[in-house]
């Protein structure tokens, strides 16, 4: 060093900072530049990105929920409303301990751990940041109290109020009018997410599915500004949302209420229908089930015991259940006989034994009343004792005389076989066998015995309580085709793809009609002609006052084979093995405006089990009939309404 | 040599040198002191927005704008004599203090970085350390030679890391890592060595995954989110893609003063704090934010120029440090709310609302335009 340690080397020192003042400066200035050019990428080069992605944070597009229309009943009644219903909601991002926050809801509103289990499911959904997700829903009043009490200890949870479906009925309506239900992941993936973007439900059976585009309406939209918290600053522009069509059903309330409480606690179906219009004037199923409970979304123990009940509330026998026809064929095979002129009036078998017998065969096809003594038999029986004494030898001979291609197509023309429902989709469309399908479904070929089972209604035959109203209809028309429907009023848009009419059955001669009309007729009223001469409903409807003349047929669809050369014995069977009870009426005979099919689950015997109950909904239509005027000439002679 | 050129300065710019003279007689620096009233009225304005047009916020920062002037003020008296005389004891009580952080210090969002005085008042002994070590420092390379040997080398490196160590337990990273920048800076400026210099870079970055192993999980999480803020877009990549967005959609001139959505409607956090330089952006736009870095680079312009001036090492390097601490500041800031840097608690300088913050900045430039105006010969 040329310098003494001693003494410092100020200029140097001096220059040696200068140096580095300036490099730092000039690093400096670069980095101010890196800078600049990091926001020169930002709020140049990406600003459209930047732009987009601010405004999808503060404007959200809110939808508005439509009001979903009202069904009514033919008078007026409400049969499905909306009612504000109060859900608990829960903000995840407001939430400060969601765990914490589950648990202080479930002691406060003491949950149990199912309910507890589906808020987590519920939670564990995907929403957008701030979407308030509701986990609880019709809270009662006093649930709402509790919650409203702690709300400041609940950041985050709150109460918000809906309209959603309301069933005033309860019970009552469940299988005629459906219901709607909340919308499930696959629902989710089948609808468009738009429309559906302000509830929570879908119509998912019956009229409520039917006619789903008609009631849903059509949502309404907000634009709004939104602050971070999600709260809505201030509305940009918005489309009202439009209300659903309102829909009035020919159901009567009234009607339907006393169908249900003549079948009381019996397991059954009740369908009755305006033969004039083909409307739906009652559809009973029993049991049934509360549809409220599934419009807020049911637990799992409810579902499931509705579900597995033995009793099936679920399932709706009117419109799904298939049940042998049993008797209530008759009228129908003795129409098809007359109008192939297999038969005429006058026909009559002689000495009837009580047993059928196919040539060449030994087995017997037995008639109701034949006992193992050998009694039985009805005599000598035309047309008219074989309906109103209902007696099965008449039509088995009958239904080999037509022979099955015969019976089947003449029987297709009254609906047998075929869905012809308009608008409740769930409908079955029954069985009515044939050649073919016997060949196709069972690979076997038709026999002989097959024919004779068919001409009582037994055997493969399957029908609904739909299908057998509206066919019993028919009849009450004279031919002129009935077209089932729920719909009087409102909803065209869901009408549009309706399946096609049949045509009316034209070809029978009036006289016919006339016949099978009085002979069912004879059903019910004919009585105090002595022993095996009454009408096979008389003893049980019959003998007392009816202000008007119905034409009735009782049938008996059986559920256990009985063995050849037994006796059905109903003691010896237990309560679920027991026949089904058929009864089939319209009313009144002159200028008919109800058609009914009554069936009874394991009821036992049609005329027995099954009439009551259909005089008790017919008494109710009926109930200002004033027979002094019905039976003007004009009203005997003119037939029934078009 | 400067002294000459003021003899022959003409009559004709008396006024002006006057000015100059009479700030000197105050112990001031009127172009700097002009530079810091222009940032902070910007940033007043900024602030008022930032706080959705409220006036209070704004009369409490002009208070504590107001308080810190009184300080910068009072720091500029004191002769840079004294700061050299105190520094090495000033350090001392610094560590004690932050080793009773440790045991008495309280805590706020699980970190201990407050003491307690009389249980009232409280501060943050990290804050006076953020001058104390860069005067420490001055006043260590002052006695020695310079550019300064390896040995001296490693006590610098002692006197930094003690500090910075007690402070990176408390934990805050932030304030260690700017502590630790105002020291290095000092070493920078002192004529360490570049071969030194690049060294210890790739010595640093040998051992980042160590770093990575000693950092907390929230401080990996800030270094995750930086890479990929999309990874976690409702946790902690929030605050950085509100800021970016904001600033973003500020555009070249900005949505227009207190127009700003992603501030006003509460999608930006932080926004009258760290991240207020989005609100500038986003409401000024390019152009807002090109306005405040002039200002900013004129004022370490001014900083650069004095600590030049400064007549000793120890001026020097307490002068040079103070201001390019202050540009550490600056761009560890907007690096990190416009997402080029990890997220760290630092305020953006003379802006971002809160009293500790300035009051350390000012006393800085206090000390500054005290190194400036003492000089042993006079005008």
């Amino acid at each position: 060093m040329a310098e003494p340690l001693a003494l410092k080397d100020h200029s140097g020192e001096s220059q040696i900072f200068l140096d580095r003042a300036v490099i730092g400066f000039v690093l400096l200035l670069l980095l101010t530049l890196l800078l600049v050019a990091r926001m020169f990428y930002l709020q140049i080069v990406q600003h459209d990105l930047f732009t987009t992605l601010s405004d999808r944070n503060r404007i959200q597009a809110k939808s508005v929920p439509p009001i979903r229309g009202l069904i009514f009943d033919r008078h007026g009644a409400l049969i499905a409303d909306n009612s504000p219903s109060y859900s608990l909601t829960i903000t995840k991002e407001l939430v400060l301990d969601l765990e914490q926050t589950i648990n202080d809801v479930s002691d406060i509103l003491e949950l149990s751990d199912d309910q507890v289990e589906s808020f987590r499911r519920r939670l564990a959904r995907r929403q957008r940041p701030f979407e308030s997700v509701p986990i609880l829903f019709r809270l009662t009043p006093s649930e709402i109290a509790r919650i409203s009490v702690n709300s400041y200890t609940l950041p985050g949870v709150e109460v918000e109020a809906h309209l959603v479906r309301h069933y005033p009925l309860d019970e009552l309506m469940a299988h005629a009018v459906g219901s709607v239900r909340r919308i499930n992941e696959d629902d989710a993936r089948r609808i468009d997410p738009v429309a559906y973007s302000g509830t929570n439900h879908i119509g998912k059976i019956g009229v409520e599915r039917f006619y789903e585009s008609d009631l849903l309406g059509k949502v309404g939209y907000q634009r709004v500004e939104t602050d971070a918290r999600g709260r809505v600053m201030k509305v940009l522009d918005s489309t009202p949302p439009v209300p659903g069509n309102n829909l009035v059903l020919h159901v009567d309330t009234g009607l339907q209420q006393a169908a249900s409480d003549a079948l009381g606690d019996r397991r059954g179906a009740v369908v009755a229908i305006e033969p004039s219009s083909g409307g739906i004037l009652a559809l009973v199923s029993k049991p049934s089930y509360d549809p409220n409970l599934f419009v807020a979304g049911i637990d799992y123990k409810t579902y499931s015991a509705l579900r597995d009940s033995i009793d099936v509330p679920l399932f709706n026998r009117a419109i799904q259940g298939q049940y042998e026809p049993g008797s209530t064929l008759k009228p129908f095979i003795g129409l098809v006989g007359l109008a192939t002129n297999t038969i005429t009036p006058e026909y009559t078998l002689m000495n009837d034994p009580g047993y059928y017998q196919l040539p060449g065969s030994s087995r017997l096809y037995r008639d109701w009343n034949w006992t193992k003594a050998g009694y039985g038999g009805h005599g000598n029986v035309n047309l008219q004792k074989a309906i109103y004494r209902s007696c099965n030898i008449y039509f088995y001979d009958l239904a080999v005389k037509l022979g099955i291609d015969q019976i089947h197509d003449n029987l297709s023309l009254f609906g047998f076989g075929i869905n012809t429902a308009v608008d409740l989709p769930e409908a079955s469309s029954g069985l009515l066998p044939s050649r073919a399908w016997k060949e196709g479904a069972r690979g076997e070929p038709w026999y002989p015995g097959d024919t004779v089972n068919i001409g009582i209604g037994q055997g493969d035959a399957l029908v609904t309580p739909l299908q057998l109203a509206a066919a019993v209809a028919v009849i009450a028309n004279r031919g002129k085709m009935v077209t089932p429907r729920m719909l009087k009023a409102g909803g065209g848009a869901s009408l549009a793809s309706v399946r096609p009419q049949l045509p009316d059955v034209d070809h029978i001669p009036d006289a016919y009609w006339d016949l099978m009309t009085e002979s069912m007729s004879m059903v019910v009223h004919r009585g105090n002609m002595g022993f095996g001469e009454n009408g096979t409903a008389w003893a049980y409807i019959g003998r007392d006052d009816i202000a008007y003349r119905m034409a009735g047929k009782s049938g008996t669809a059986q559920v256990v084979g009985i063995p050849q050369g037994e006796l059905y014995e109903e003691d010896d069977l237990t309560e679920r093995q027991r026949k089904h009870a058929w009864f089939v009426a319209f009313a009144p005979i002159e200028n008919p405006t109800i058609a009914i099919a009554v069936l009874v689950e394991n009821g036992g015997g049609g005329s027995k089990y099954g009439s009551p109950v259909a005089r008790k909904v017919l008494d109710y239509y009926l109930r200002d009939y004033q027979p002094a005027v019905a039976k003007t000439p004009a009203a005997t002679t003119e037939g029934p309404l078009p | 040599m400067s002294q000459d050129f003021v003899r022959r300065m003409p009559q004709g710019s008396f006024s002006l040198q006057r000015k100059a003279a009479m700030g000197a007689k105050f112990h001031l620096d009127l172009p700097l002191i002009l530079l810091l009233l222009l940032i902070c009225s910007y940033g007043l304005v900024i602030l008022y927005s930032a706080v959705g047009h409220e006036t209070g916020p704004v009369i409490s920062q002009l208070v504590k704008i107001g308080v810190a002037t009184v300080v910068m003020v009072f720091m500029a008296q004191i002769a840079p004599i004294f700061y050299l005389r105190l520094a090495p004891f000033l350090f001392l009580l610094g560590l004690v203090l932050l080793v009773l952080v440790i045991f008495f210090g309280y805590e706020v969002n699980g970190s201990a970085r407050w003491l307690r005085v009389g249980g009232m008042f409280t501060f943050q002994p990290s804050e006076i350390m953020k001058l104390v070590i860069p005067m420490t420092l001055a006043w260590y390379f002052h006695e020695r030679h310079l550019p300064p040997r390896a040995k001296h080398l490693i006590w610098a490196a002692v006197i930094i890391g003690i500090p910075v160590v007690l402070i990176g337990i408390q934990p805050d990273l932030g304030t260690a890592i700017l502590i630790g920048a105002s020291g290095l800076l000092v070493i920078l400026l002192a004529g360490i060595s570049w071969r030194y210099v690049f060294g210890a870079i790739g010595l640093g970055l040998m051992s980042a995954p160590a770093l990575w192993y000693v950092m907390r999980d929230y401080q990996r999480q800030r270094v995750l989110t930086l890479l990929n803020p999309e990874s976690d877009p409702l946790g902690s990549g929030w605050n950085i893609i509100q800021s970016k967005t904001a600033i973003g959609s500020g555009g070249l001139f900005g949505k227009g003063l207190f127009q700003g959505t992603q501030s006003h409607l509460d999608f930006l956090p932080e926004s009258q704090t760290d991240f207020i330089i989005a609100v500038l952006a986003e409401e000024l736009g390019l152009v807002g934010v090109l306005v405040l870095l002039t200002l900013y680079v004129m004022l370490m312009g001014r900083g650069v120029l004095m600590a030049v001036q400064a007549q000793d090492t120890f001026g020097r390097l307490l002068a040079g440090s103070i201001t390019f601490t202050f540009f550490v500041y600056v761009f560890v800031n907007i690096g990190m709310v416009s997402g080029i840097l990890p997220v760290v608690g630092v305020p953006l300088p003379l802006v971002s609302s809160g009293g500790t913050s300035i009051l350390t900045l000012f006393a800085g430039f206090g000390i500054l335009m005290s190194i400036h105006t003492h000089r042993r010969i006079s005008l």
